[in-house]
């Protein structure tokens, strides 16, 4: 019920969104097609202005996946989770959510085929997934879009945010679920 | 965020270089570059039809209407930002986005959101106080619903696969009362810094007078 409730209103959020910008815009006299493309040119060169840092994350974030360098991050971060309750396959988790949205999803896919999703280690990693977003790389390309080059104090208030998330998500998956 | 960077490419390369699987890093650096290229090709779509789109709402005075509503919410959050600026429709339709979770939607409002910040920036190369708090609020994930991940749990089979909407809203809230919090007591201390140099500024200046 509840989620044929959540998959409704997702369905229909973005159309009806967009009919009322288009419709409140109609009424009010605005040219709506040509303000439209007015708008959208800038969304063209926004999206090229990026290209250069993006590359340059994924380049970064790529060689630390594939070299290896991630699995030793891992592995030394193991023995200090583990006996907090963090299943060994979650862990990986922490070090790409800030990183990558499209790896940590991926990885918390591969988690649900292996070990299932009403796992604990599938619910943990689904709420971690739900309660946190890509800081570093957030931050990169919204800096970047502007040219700030100084972050001042955005770079660790964001990773404390992440760090809370963690920790909460694994309160209250243990308290709510029960843990293994 | 250039150590990170440094810091992610090096190390990685002298582990690959330990493990013997250099061929690996050549490989990764190509597919990165594409994917990255790729990536940006496919947010221009996004990109053109959300900015068009907001472009519309400015223009009708939708989006002002809008902010007029949460008007004090965004005064508590972003002290610096004066009454009407567009800058708060961007951060309005960017946190919204997130909370219904369209990721993909958020991205044009938040980058929009950035520029109407930079205006106001005195600092063109340095991040302004709004922007730190709308990057706080914004990174700590705002999600309601997560929506993707739902749909990625059924379907792998799970047998309720919004159980997990309960213990994610309250991971997130946790998150973005922290990222709120750190964010203040950041600014209160720059501030008190900033007082302090002006103070001793201001003394130094009646000393040399007195002389």
């Amino acid at each position: 019920m509840f989620f044929s409730l959540i998959t409704q209103a997702s369905r229909w959020a973005i159309p009806i969104f967009m009919s009322l910008i288009l419709g409140y815009g109609y009424y009010k006299k605005v040219r709506v097609f040509e303000v439209f493309v007015e708008g959208a040119q800038e969304g063209f060169w926004t999206a090229i202005k990026l290209i250069p840092y993006m590359v340059g994350l994924f380049i970064a974030i790529g060689i630390f996946r594939d070299s290896g360098a991630m699995e030793i991050f891992t592995n030394i971060l193991s023995p200090i989770l583990v006996p907090l309750g963090i299943p060994a396959e979650v862990v990986p988790l922490f070090i790409v959510r800030p990183l990558s949205g499209v790896a940590s999803l991926t990885m918390t896919v591969d988690l649900f085929h292996t070990l299932g999703p009403d796992s604990y280690a599938g619910r943990l990693a689904s709420t971690i997934q739900g309660s946190t977003d890509t800081t570093v790389y957030i931050l990169t390309i919204y800096f970047a879009s502007i040219g700030i080059k100084k972050f001042r104090h955005a770079l660790t208030v964001g990773l404390m945010a992440d760090i809370a998330a963690f920790i909460a998500a694994i309160s209250i998956t243990r308290w709510f679920f029960g843990s293994f | 965020m250039n150590l990170i960077f440094f810091l992610l490419i090096v190390g990685g390369i002298l582990i690959a270089a330990v493990n013997g699987n250099v061929d690996v890093v050549t490989n990764s650096i190509v597919s990165s570059a594409n994917g990255a290229v790729e990536k940006v090709i496919g947010l221009i779509g996004i990109m053109t039809l959300w900015l068009g789109m907001a472009k519309v709402a400015e223009e009708s005075g939708l989006l002002k209407r809008m902010t007029d509503l949460i008007y004090p919410v965004i005064k508590f959050l972003f002290p610096s930002l004066p009454k009407g600026h567009p800058a708060m429709g961007c951060i309005l339709m960017n946190i919204c986005a997130n909370m219904m979770g369209f990721g993909s939607a958020a991205t044009p409002f938040g980058l929009k959101a950035m520029k109407e910040l930079q205006e106001l920036n005195e600092d063109k190369s340095t991040a302004s106080e709004g922007m730190c708090t709308f990057l706080a609020i914004n990174t700590s994930s705002v999600t309601l619903i997560p929506t993707t991940l739902i749909a990625m749990r059924a379907a792998s089979g799970s047998a309720n696969p919004s159980e997990i909407v309960g213990t994610t809203l309250f991971a997130t809230s946790c998150s973005t009362a922290v990222a709120i919090i750190a964010d203040a007591i950041f600014r209160a201390k720059n501030k008190r810094k900033k007082q302090a140099e002006i103070a001793h500024k201001n003394h130094n200046v009646h000393r040399k007078k007195r002389r």
